[in-house]
């Protein structure tokens, strides 16, 4: 049964195998899309017609690599900046709002917090549109009413980061607060009692005790927006962001620089996952 | 003493709560709040385009009188639940395998491994399945090639590979949440079990399930909201026929461009999505803020 009990050998064997191909199962569509994007061949599929790295390097009329596919550059680059943005703006209010519930008193706190976690519960496709009705109604009552053009709420840059940054910062906070709540708050007391202010207790005592959780909250948050695609689908204008670039072309057909594309993400998020395992364990260990 | 230090930092402590507060407020108020009241609002008048400016069930009256739009609605709900207890079924054996069975310098690797594809992007998935399993896929290639279908079958655009995608694509979010609760499990109590002659169904039913049921519930919640608002995954491996409600949403958006339609609809999901937590938690006799820690 478990690992201190005997078992017999058709149990083992048969649990093994299960798992071993639950393993597979949870491999095989990423395998084969990193092995087919380095196959000489127009089409992403079998047979094998050779190693290449024309779809990453290649300039050709008939075969245009990652690396020179303006499309594709420039909607990673879009990405890139959204993520950036989101990731900043949603750990500072994230990191504000893991304060306020875990160490100020307030009335009507139980009610916020309720509020706060709301997002884990709304589909993202609702929390898109339900922005996306918000910011016409809003931007139609400044045209109409105050007579300006308010351009942030098109659909667009900004409303896609408004809306990724909605639900993002949830997740940040419940990653500070968990942290938080192992915080010895006897040290604030101390700090407090030599004459600290509380800012400067939050500055010097509080802040450097976080800064690791901050930092993976951060890096999650980069990587949740990189990827987003429900709430992201009904904000987008005209610069379409990764995701919805993939997916319109996944739509209408494909090619080989899709799997270039998901080569680099896959080693690019996987880096990311590690580090992030890393730190993470680190500081389990450390404190 | 934490009265004492309080009462001396007594007007930078309200400082600091405003200084906490207004970001919060802002966030929750201006793009959760107000959002949510704006689409109920929507949902409840008739597209402007109709001169008719005033309030009405209109929207909703046409989700029931039209049976395309609530047989999807109540398909997806019925396909979320058994996305939902598949997940459970095939991720229990495997968080119980990774916590209890293998040896425990084994486990910390299997389950870095275990969560690695999900830091992937899941169009990326999808599309690997996509390859996998079209027509002219990589599966295809190697049953022909091996003789054992004569010619290449489509294995995508049905139901049961969409239903096997929206699994795959949920399995982590059942994993993370049992892999902990079985984490605090006490081998002791298994072997005590075992001791007085329980075999392995029984301890399954008597101590695992039970103890497990906040990790459960909170794994059950989270897949079957992602399910139910999922569009990628239904769109690219359920095809033309997915009939899934996401899709009739972004049709009122994007391709009616009816948003009244559209945001009735909106509000339906999140009932439905909501009405179904409640009762999970309600069930189990769970608060939402200890299932989502």
């Amino acid at each position: 049964m478990i690992r201190s009990l005997p078992r017999s050998r058709g149990y083992t064997m048969g649990y093994g195998l299960y798992v071993a191909l639950y393993f597979v199962f949870l491999f095989a569509p990423l395998a084969v899309t990193c092995v087919l994007a380095f196959n000489d061949s127009q089409f992403p599929s079998l047979p094998w017609k050779g190693f290449t790295l024309d779809w990453f390097l290649a300039d050709l009329p008939a075969r245009t690599g990652i690396f020179h596919d303006r499309g594709n550059l420039s909607s990673i680059l879009t990405s890139a900046q959204t993520a950036v943005l989101v990731s900043a703006l949603a750990t500072l209010v994230g990191t504000c709002a893991a304060f306020l519930f875990e160490q100020e008193e307030f009335p009507l706190k139980g009610a916020l917090y309720f509020l706060m976690l709301a997002p884990l519960v709304v589909p993202g496709v609702i929390l898109g549109i339900s922005i996306l009705i918000a910011a016409t109604t809003a931007g139609t009552f400044m045209e109409d009413v105050l007579g300006i053009d308010v351009g942030i709420l098109r659909p667009g840059f900004w409303l896609v980061v408004l809306g990724q940054f909605s639900f993002i910062t949830t997740f940040v906070t419940l990653v500070v607060s968990a942290r938080l709540k192992k915080f010895d708050r006897t040290l604030e007391e101390a700090a407090l009692n030599l004459g600290a202010t509380r800012l400067e207790v939050i500055r010097y005592i509080t802040l450097p005790f976080l800064r690791t959780a901050i930092i993976g909250a951060g890096a999650v948050a980069f990587l949740m927006s990189f990827e987003n695609f429900n709430t992201t689908l009904f904000l987008v204008g005209s610069e379409p962001t990764l995701p919805i670039n993939l997916y319109l072309q996944v739509r209408d057909g494909s090619t080989p620089v899709i799997n270039a594309i998901s080569f680099l993400l896959i080693v690019g998020t996987s880096l990311v996952a590690c580090v992030n395992l890393y730190v993470g364990r680190r500081t389990e260990v450390s404190s | 003493m934490s009265a004492v230090a309080a009462s001396k930092a007594g007007p930078g402590l309200r400082l600091t709560l405003a200084l906490f507060l207004t970001p919060v407020v802002l966030w929750l108020g201006l793009l959760i709040v107000l959002p949510h009241i704006d689409l109920l609002i929507m949902s409840f008048r008739m597209d402007p385009s109709f001169g008719d400016e005033g309030w009405s069930f209109e929207n909703y009256r046409q989700f029931f009188a039209e049976p395309i739009y609530w047989l999807t609605f109540v398909r997806t709900a019925g396909y979320s639940v058994l996305v939902t207890l598949l997940t459970f079924l095939v991720s229990l054996p495997v968080a119980f395998y990774v916590t209890k069975v293998v040896a425990r310098n084994t486990s910390r690797f299997l389950l870095t491994m275990l969560l690695l594809p999900f830091w992937v992007s899941e169009l990326v998935r999808v599309y690997g399945w996509m390859i996998l399993l079209r027509e002219s896929g990589v599966l295809n290639h190697w049953l022909t090639g091996l003789g054992i279908t004569a010619a290449p079958v489509e294995m995508l655009y049905n139901d049961a590979t969409m239903i096997m995608g929206l699994v795959y694509t949920s399995m982590l979010f059942m994993v993370v949440p049992l892999v902990s609760v079985l984490e605090s499990l006490d081998d002791s109590l298994i072997e005590a079990a075992y001791d007085l002659g329980a075999g392995p169904w029984t301890i399954m039913r008597t101590i695992v399930v039970p103890h497990c049921m906040p990790g459960i519930m909170s794994g059950a919640i989270v897949v079957f909201m992602l399910t139910l608002g999922n569009y990628l995954t239904p769109n690219l491996m359920g095809g033309k026929n997915s009939l899934w409600f996401t899709e009739q949403i972004y049709n009122q958006f994007i391709a009616s461009f009816n948003w009244n339609q559209g945001a009735a609809f909106g509000f339906l999901l999140l009932a439905l999505s909501s009405c179904i937590i409640w009762l999970g938690l309600r069930l189990t006799g769970q608060k939402l803020s200890r299932v989502v820690q």
